[in-house]
């Protein structure tokens, strides 16, 4: 209860200071009046009315400015311009009346009050100032940024009360930042404020401390300039840094899709030797089985949405390996020993699946959601790590680590290998090779369908999905060893890193181009990749 | 000048004989001439398959369903509309041979199709030498006018540059850097340039510029991404423009939400993303992303509403969208329905001679117009994305846009006119006052 008034009182605290003296001093009578006035200006729907409703209402010093400032935000704001009535839809689907508070009922004529950036940019600011007192902390440090983003010198006495009442140590320094922020847009701060103000943006060091470091007005006193422009050296110098970790960063992530999209196929076309064309139809299978198992989970239990991912995986290796198996003992075991024809063969059979999803799911993208663990980012130093990313590559490595013990450890694995390096021995000492060569199959495609899962997250999800990871996936075995699965992995990364640090010089597409010319030239050289197998195996 | 003219207008008609004869004697041939004769054969020529299904697809329904609404009404000239439906499978020298079956073995009286530019090129010598009509739904580069093409999706002025004024405004927030962001074809190249000299006869500078290409269907932008960040980071606002294709859209949004890129700072304005390219994507860390179209479902008027309700009774799904290109189809429809009632007979020669001036209403409230140079009126609207997958018009122009087919910005084509009802010309240079000066 007493934290409850406590808050209240901020809240309060915080709208008569962005009031200034007037709403300190006036009645709710006025207050009343003020948010009236600036309610009536969203029922025009028009966006510099709008504007101006949006700086009335948190004027008003009314305590339901922040609330109907926040179902702005959320488009939950509803207008009738018949009634000239707006109203509130909450969060739980109730509307009630905006300038009262109770329920009521909404006409069939109300509309959403309608945004542009213009407006989006200054709510989120007003916003920002409204909520610097929140008791969650989360919102705390939200509202800080928001209000750094604005550089509004109005915001200045807001920031000093919220500092003033700042425990935690990192909102007080986005706070700061945010003062600081604010000092260097005013026109009535002095210079040595501004230069203290300068230092305080340096140290923060981001990208957005140099946009506001070099939008200061040219005409600013010598001192603020010199500052400003040194700042600006020293966080530069520091960003070129941290670019070039996040270039290496980018060239892991991109070489551990490679590597996924690679893997399967260098167990089809490295260890069995079958030029399997219809790969990257593995991979988009994979990926619909998600889709599905994604719709499944909407219909039945949203709330399982989380784990979507991790029903996906088994099922896609169960579903994409069988058809593995089916399409081994149907086509690929007439065609051993013919590559050419295997190619043809694997090639219309992945326009016969590609047109298969494209008759039952239909030709456009379907939406693959994110899961909450697979969005958004966090900033470590300078750089940007999102998280799908991040989980994409843990999960590259597992499904590596895991093939690697399995062709190891495993008595099945120990079966692939004996049957590849040698086939007649193996079916002397009792291996029944046809078995294995389809269960060898089909755990390549296996792999292929878990592949997809992942791709799913950040590619598109339609009936071509495969077809833009085949002739990567090739490269990345051809270039890596044929038959040789560390040589894949290092393959992979090699051609990621290297396609990364190509491309913020030579662009996206002559940067491909490079590659490719790399690996000719590579492969002239080394016709067997890079960790090409030796002695007897070579033969086989 | 005047035998010039003479030997345009004259090439086709000794090919209409040509191609008469050879329908007569293969109507001779097949045993059932009396069918073919009771209807009208529409011909659509969009993919089916391969990459460009998921664009082309709908746009088949929805000519399906417009002659199929025009049937109910009683057909044309008392004859029934018969579609006929071909796959150029995505892949171009294809559509020219389908192109060909549909003109010569089916006598189809007009075409409704293609998509990208480079099937609109491969299909062009056929529509010439067979003459026949082609209507094309796509907004695209411009910079070409022909005889037998009507254009109904919108040129560059149309599209792109109102939607760089409005982010230079002072609502959109006043834009003074900009990234052209495109894939690496023939569309974003030409748009670009001609961007790229309106943005510089705005008094943009060359190092607020940054033009940027990535090949088709590339799905990994953090690279992309994070230099458009850094570019933005110069301390003067910042807009990307993208003519990115197709499917490489949604990954590129994707990774815009996950590095946190909003709207607020650095808006994307894109030329190629619908609500048809929305509907496989989670839209809520794009809010307040824009869109450039001639329409958008979101519009409300009585023709958009009904229009939407007949889409989905004949699609048998609610929750398919409508977009651009297929108001486009339903413009260029009713403007090829209009002339040939108007001329009372589906003779190319007659129908295109027939069909700049005619006017029919569009979807949002107004009345395009096809113009001499083939191209239509149009108005432009800009949309904000919203978390449901269409958009929220902030902006539209006052009134219609007339399509200008040799832009004004680029050397070369600024001096080119299109008339084809006084010049009879499709590239009249009006410095040298000849046609057929400097071409494409």
């Amino acid at each position: 209860m007493r934290i409850l008034s406590a808050v209240s009182f901020a809240v309060l605290l915080s709208l008569t200071v962005l009031a200034g003296s007037l709403a300190a001093s006036s009645a709710a009578s006025a207050q009343g009046a003020g948010l009236e006035q600036g309610l009536q200006k969203f029922t025009t729907d028009d966006f510099s009315d709008t504007s101006e409703g949006i700086g009335a209402v948190a004027a008003s010093g009314n305590p339901r400015a922040a609330d109907i400032l926040g179902a702005l935000q959320d488009g939950r704001l509803m207008f009738d311009a018949a009634s000239k009535t707006v109203f509130i839809k909450t969060a739980a689907g109730a509307v009630v009346n905006a300038a009262t508070g109770r329920p009521a009922m909404l006409p069939d004529s109300a509309d959403n009050v309608r945004l542009n950036n213009r407006l989006r940019g200054a709510l989120d600011a007003v916003m920002g100032t409204l909520t610097l007192l929140s008791p969650d902390p989360a919102k705390r440090l939200d509202a800080a940024q928001a209000v750094f983003k604005s550089r509004d010198p109005k915001t200045l006495p807001a920031l000093g009360t919220a500092l003033a009442r700042e425990k935690n140590s990192r909102i007080r320094r986005v706070l700061q930042e945010a003062r600081a922020a604010a000092i260097l847009s005013s026109d009535g701060a002095d210079d040595a404020a501004k230069v203290a103000a300068i230092a305080m943006i340096r140290d923060r060091g981001d990208q957005d401390s140099l946009a506001l470091l070099q939008s200061l007005p040219k005409d600013s006193p010598a001192n603020v300039r010199e500052a400003a422009s040194a700042a600006v050296a020293r966080i530069g110098r520091s960003l070129e840094m941290w670019s070039l970790l996040q270039n290496a960063w980018y060239g892991l992530s991109l070489g551990s899709v490679l590597l996924l999209a690679a893997i399967g196929l260098a167990i089809t076309f490295g260890v069995m030797g079958v030029i399997n064309m219809a790969h990257g139809e593995m991979v988009m299978l994979g990926a619909y089985v998600t889709f599905v198992v994604q719709q499944v989970i909407r219909a039945y239990d949203p709330s399982l949405f989380g784990y979507s991912l991790i029903v996906a995986i088994p099922l896609a290796f169960v579903v994409t390996g069988a058809a593995g198996v089916l399409i081994e003992r149907s086509i690929i075991r007439f065609l051993y020993g013919r590559p050419l024809e295997t190619l043809l063969a694997t090639w219309g059979l992945s326009l016969i699946l590609q047109q298969l999803v494209r008759t039952i799911f239909g030709p456009t993208n379907k939406d693959v959601g994110n899961p909450s663990w697979m969005s958004g980012a966090f900033d470590l130093g300078g750089m940007t790590i999102t998280y799908n990313r991040l989980w994409i590559i843990v999960f590259a490595m597992i499904v590596f680590v895991a093939l690697l013990a399995m062709l190891r450890f495993i008595r099945l694995g120990l079966e692939m290998r004996a049957v590849t390096q040698n086939r007649a021995m193996a079916a002397a000492m009792g291996i029944r090779t046809a078995r294995i060569d389809a269960l060898t199959f089909g755990l390549g495609s296996g792999i292929a369908g878990i592949a997809g899962v992942a791709l799913s997250q950040i590619d598109n999800v339609s009936p071509n999905l495969g077809q833009g990871y085949i002739i990567d996936s090739f490269l990345v075995v051809v270039f890596g060893g044929v038959g040789n699965l560390w040589g894949t992995l290092v393959g992979a990364l090699t051609l990621g890193v290297a396609n990364k640090f190509l491309e913020p010089f030579a662009g996206a597409v002559l940067g491909k181009i490079a590659i490719l010319v790399f690996i000719i030239l590579f492969i002239q050289k080394r016709p067997r990749g890079m960790f090409a197998l030796k002695g007897r195996a070579v033969e086989a | 000048m005047l035998t010039q003219v003479s030997t345009v207008a004259k090439r086709p008609r000794t090919g209409r004989w040509l191609a008469a004869a050879a329908g007569l004697t293969m109507s001779l041939a097949a045993t059932l001439p009396a069918k073919a004769a009771d209807t009208i054969k529409v011909g659509i020529l969009h993919s089916l398959s391969g990459t460009m299904a998921i664009s082309e697809t709908t746009l088949k329904d929805m000519m399906l369903m417009l002659i199929d609404e025009q049937n109910k009404k009683g057909g044309l000239l008392g004859k029934k509309l018969e579609p006929v439906v071909v796959d150029p499978a995505s892949n171009w020298p294809l559509f020219a041979e389908k192109a060909r079956e549909l003109i010569s073995k089916d006598h189809v009286a007009v075409v409704f199709g293609c998509w990208t530019s480079v099937s609109r090129k491969s299909v062009l010598p056929v529509f010439k030498e067979l003459n026949s009509i082609l209507f094309y739904p796509v907004q695209f580069e411009g910079e070409e006018s022909e005889r037998n093409v009507f254009y109904t999706g919108a040129a560059p002025n149309q599209q792109a540059i109102p939607a760089v004024d409005y982010l230079m405004s002072k609502d959109g927030g006043a834009v003074k850097r900009w990234v052209l962001e495109g894939t690496d074809y023939v569309y974003p190249r030409t748009t670009n340039k001609i961007l790229e000299a309106y943005l510089k006869s705005k008094g943009v500078k060359d190092d607020d510029i940054l033009i940027n290409y990535t090949p088709f269907g590339f799905s990994d932008w953090q690279t992309e991404v994070s230099k458009i960040k850094t570019f933005g980071s110069a301390g003067k606002k910042t807009a990307v423009v993208s003519t990115i294709n197709g499917d490489a859209n949604v990954p590129f949004y994707k990774e815009l939400g996950n590095q946190g890129i909003k709207a607020t700072d650095i808006p994307v304005v894109a030329f190629s993303v619908g609500e048809e390219e929305l509907a496989g994507l989670d839209t809520k860390p794009l809010v307040g992303h824009l869109a450039a179209w001639n329409y958008f479902e979101s519009i409300k008027t009585p023709a958009n509403a009904a229009f939407i309700k007949r889409w989905h009774a004949f699609i048998k799904n609610d929750k398919r969208t409508t977009n651009d290109p297929m108001e486009a189809h339903y413009i260029g429809f009713n403007m090829w329905v209009k002339a040939v009632e108007k001329v009372g007979s589906t003779d190319p020669n007659k129908v295109i001679a027939a069909l700049p001036g005619i006017k029919v209403p569009n979807l949002t409230g107004g009345v395009s117009e096809m113009l001499p140079n083939h191209y239509i009126t149009k108005p432009v609207y800009i949309g904000e994305v919203r978390g449901d997958g269409q958009f929220n018009v902030v902006w539209k122009t006052k009134g219609l846009v007339p399509g200008d087919e040799w832009s004004d910005y680029l050397p070369g084509s600024r001096d080119l006119k299109a008339d084809w009802v006084t010049l009879k010309c499709g590239n009249y240079n009006t410095v040298t006052k000849k046609c057929g000066g400097q071409g494409s």
